[in-house]
């Protein structure tokens, strides 16, 4: 099997661990009509280090949800590859597929449509146990008790439905199911963003509570930069299907380099009135575009502030701006990394993308 | 603006009860608080604390039943809204208050066009003409930042994004110059650099007209970069009221410094946040006692047993609190 080679090879002085994961030029494209395709996933290319978290940001129809249930084939890859456990997951047949799902589990934003109202809290937890053999009967109750005491619940619960559940217990309920079959790799997609603040704050600490214990693997996805941020080792920020910055999360939110990134940072509210107060909003102007056609060039030159003419043409690609920064803007380069200060009209990282 | 008599709404001791199977909800339980004029006040809360049914009361839209407002002074401009027949009360709203609410398709009709829904209300409520209400309906879009609003203006809600229909909402809600605007999570449903956006322009809006406004929201920090008062409510009652920046710097109540520390603060390095246990409390079912004791890091006997007062720390500065002295001073020492 031969690998495409990504233009995001990573440099040495990062985690010396095997990527766990690794995605190369994914597509999803879905055809609403002859005419009329969305390119929700247009080519992601990235590594997941196994016990790290990386954080996907970005905004509604960015495509980071695409991109998290392509990995676990929940929504059907239209090319490209996830190399997983020396297996290409995105050509598994459906049923080699299933043996993988093992070591592969999600979490999902809506702790309420994603249980089903009609089973106990002991069947939902149980399902996965069962489905790949690995517990029965008192064992499996065993492992379930074991389970929802490892999220925080009492194992009187095992007997009742979802509904007599609050929300952050509900999302608890689904973080026991998820760690029942003892994965490897968990895609938790906007697994707070449902739940009130005093509750999120007990679901991101039982996260990474979970995640030493387990060594486990996230890929957190979330539109909320204050909590990737938080739980993140890395993060990578995703615009109408592309990835246009990855780099570990501190890095991100303090020294971002692509104008995206530095737009969405500046309008994340602090909650410190001092610092609401003395700081310097970018205000994006319109709205995303649609993924339908999207825009040629650069997905954000619409909407960019330094955008110029190149911009609208040359497609730009996610390459090393610093040490294990990667950036997608040809108005930047290594030697001139910061677009403050490039002179106007140049687009020093033109040529890195037309290579 | 603030200059005359000060307050243009005071809330005294409003009570809304809810009669659901589930027993009496004591939804919103003797709040009181005031606004002053040209000034942001902050309604901060988790749900179920009461935040959207203390608005909703304000402009006496509860539904009766099941609801009710059992008690209480609304305060608006000298005059108390609840003693106010029906039809006057439908002249204050949407013409002296305005609305503006979390998902704007809900308030817009999607089967008239924006035209006609912006028309109606300098029809209904300025006796502008036809022609007059048409041109006064571009303007606004216009004020809300609509491009091309002379051809957008005849489009249909569907034909709007996200954002763009919030702004419609806004350019509804301030088509008559209201002197308060109330704007219950106005930029939940939004993504950030849209909420950026229509935030900016509720601030611009309100230093051009002079508005006053009550932002109702679970973000703080959106509450610490728009509001100049703060109240939080928990359980249907108002747990801490202050000006904004002295609720952050020295915050005068378990919950509301528990909230405030388990935020994820992006500027600063943080290990474990702090979080606080269990969940808000069903109203229907609340103990005798402090409504927050079963979560509380400083609980003692007393709070179980009895319910807490009210009690005031500083100039603008309440705290419904046992030790509300105490926390307020210990969180004025880490502070420093």
């Amino acid at each position: 099997m031969t690998i495409p080679q990504a233009n995001s090879d990573r440099d040495v002085s990062l985690p010396v661990s095997e990527p766990l994961l690794s995605i190369r030029d994914l597509k999803v494209h879905f055809n609403l009509s002859e005419h009329r395709l969305v390119r929700a996933v247009d080519g992601v290319s990235l590594d997941i280090f196994r016990g790290e978290t990386l954080g996907l940001v970005g905004e509604s129809g960015c495509g980071k949800s695409t991109l998290g249930k392509a990995i676990l084939r929940l929504i059907e890859p239209t090319s490209g590859s996830v190399l997983f456990r020396n297996a290409d997951l995105a050509k598994l047949s459906s049923r080699e597929m299933r043996e993988q799902r093992r070591y592969l589990q999600m979490i999902f934003q809506d702790p309420y449509a994603s249980l089903n109202p009609r089973m106990t809290i002991g069947q939902i937890v149980g399902e996965p146990l069962d489905t790949f053999r690995l517990a029965r009967g008192a064992e499996a109750e065993k492992r379930v008790q074991e389970l929802l005491e490892t999220v925080g619940l009492s194992k009187r619960f095992i007997k009742r439905y979802p509904h007599e559940f609050s929300g952050g217990q509900r999302q608890r309920i689904g973080i026991a199911r998820a760690l029942a079959v003892d994965p490897d790799f968990i895609v938790a997609d906007e697994p707070i963003s449902a739940l009130d603040v005093s509750i999120q704050a007990q679901i991101l600490n039982l996260l990474e509570q979970l995640q030493r214990k387990k060594n486990l693997t996230y890929l957190f996805i979330s539109h909320d930069l204050r909590a990737i941020r938080h739980v993140s080792d890395r993060a990578a920020v995703m615009y109408l299907g592309k990835l246009v910055e990855l780099a570990d999360s501190k890095t991100i939110y303090d020294e971002p380099l692509m104008p995206y990134t530095k737009a969405l940072i500046s309008a994340v509210p602090v909650p410190d009135p001092k610092v609401e107060a003395s700081r310097q909003r970018i205000v994006l102007e319109g709205d995303v575009p649609s993924p339908i056609n999207p825009p040629s060039g650069c997905r954000f030159h619409t909407r960019c502030p330094f955008a110029i003419e190149a911009c609208s043409e040359v497609e730009p690609q996610l390459v090393q701006i610093k040490p294990s920064h990667y950036a997608a803007c040809i108005r930047i380069s290594p030697s001139q990394p910061h677009i403050e200060h490039v002179a106007p009209g140049d687009a020093p990282g033109l040529e890195l993308s037309l290579q | 603006m603030s200059s005359r008599n000060g307050h243009l709404l005071e809330v005294k001791n409003l009570r809304t009860y809810f009669d659901t199977e589930d027993g009496l909800v004591k939804a919103v339980d003797d709040i009181s608080f005031s606004l002053q004029r040209g000034e942001t006040l902050g309604i901060v809360g988790e749900s179920g604390s009461g935040k959207s049914v203390t608005n909703l009361s304000i402009i006496r839209l509860i539904p009766d039943p099941p609801g009710k407002i059992v008690s209480g002074e609304v305060v608006f401009n000298g005059q108390d809204i609840l003693l106010l027949p029906p039809e006057e009360v439908r002249k204050i709203r949407g013409r002296r208050i305005a609305m503006i609410f979390q998902d704007p398709m809900t308030s817009l009709n999607p089967f008239l066009k924006i035209s006609k829904q912006l028309m109606e209300m300098t029809q209904l409520h300025l006796g502008y003409t036809k022609a007059q209400a048409y041109e006064h309906a571009i303007k606004m879009l216009e004020t809300v930042g609509i491009p091309d609003a002379r051809t957008r203006v005849d489009n249909y809600p569907h034909e709007f994004s996200g954002g763009m229909r919030q702004r419609v909402m806004i350019a509804m809600a301030l088509s008559c110059q209201p002197e308060l605007l109330i704007a219950d999570e106005p930029t939940t449903a939004l993504d950030v650099t849209i909420q950026a956006q229509i935030l900016e322009l509720i601030k611009k809006l309100k230093q051009e007209t002079g508005t006053s406004v009550i932002l109702i929201t679970h973000d703080l920090g959106v509450v610490a970069g728009m509001t100049d008062h703060v109240i939080v409510m928990y359980a249907g009652k108002v747990f801490e009221q202050a000006r904004t920046a002295e609720l952050f710097a020295r915050p005068g109540n378990p919950y509301t410094k528990g909230l405030l520390r388990s935020v994820p603060d992006p500027t600063s390095e943080q290990g474990k946040l702090y979080q606080i246990p269990g969940s808000p409390p069903d109203v229907a079912r609340l103990k005798p006692g402090c409504p927050f004791a079963p979560r509380c890091e400083r609980v003692e006997e007393i709070c179980r047993r009895e319910f807490p007062p009210f009690v005031q720390l500083n100039a603008d500065h309440y705290s419904l609190c046992h030790f509300a002295r105490e926390v307020f001073d210990a969180s004025e020492a880490t502070n420093k």
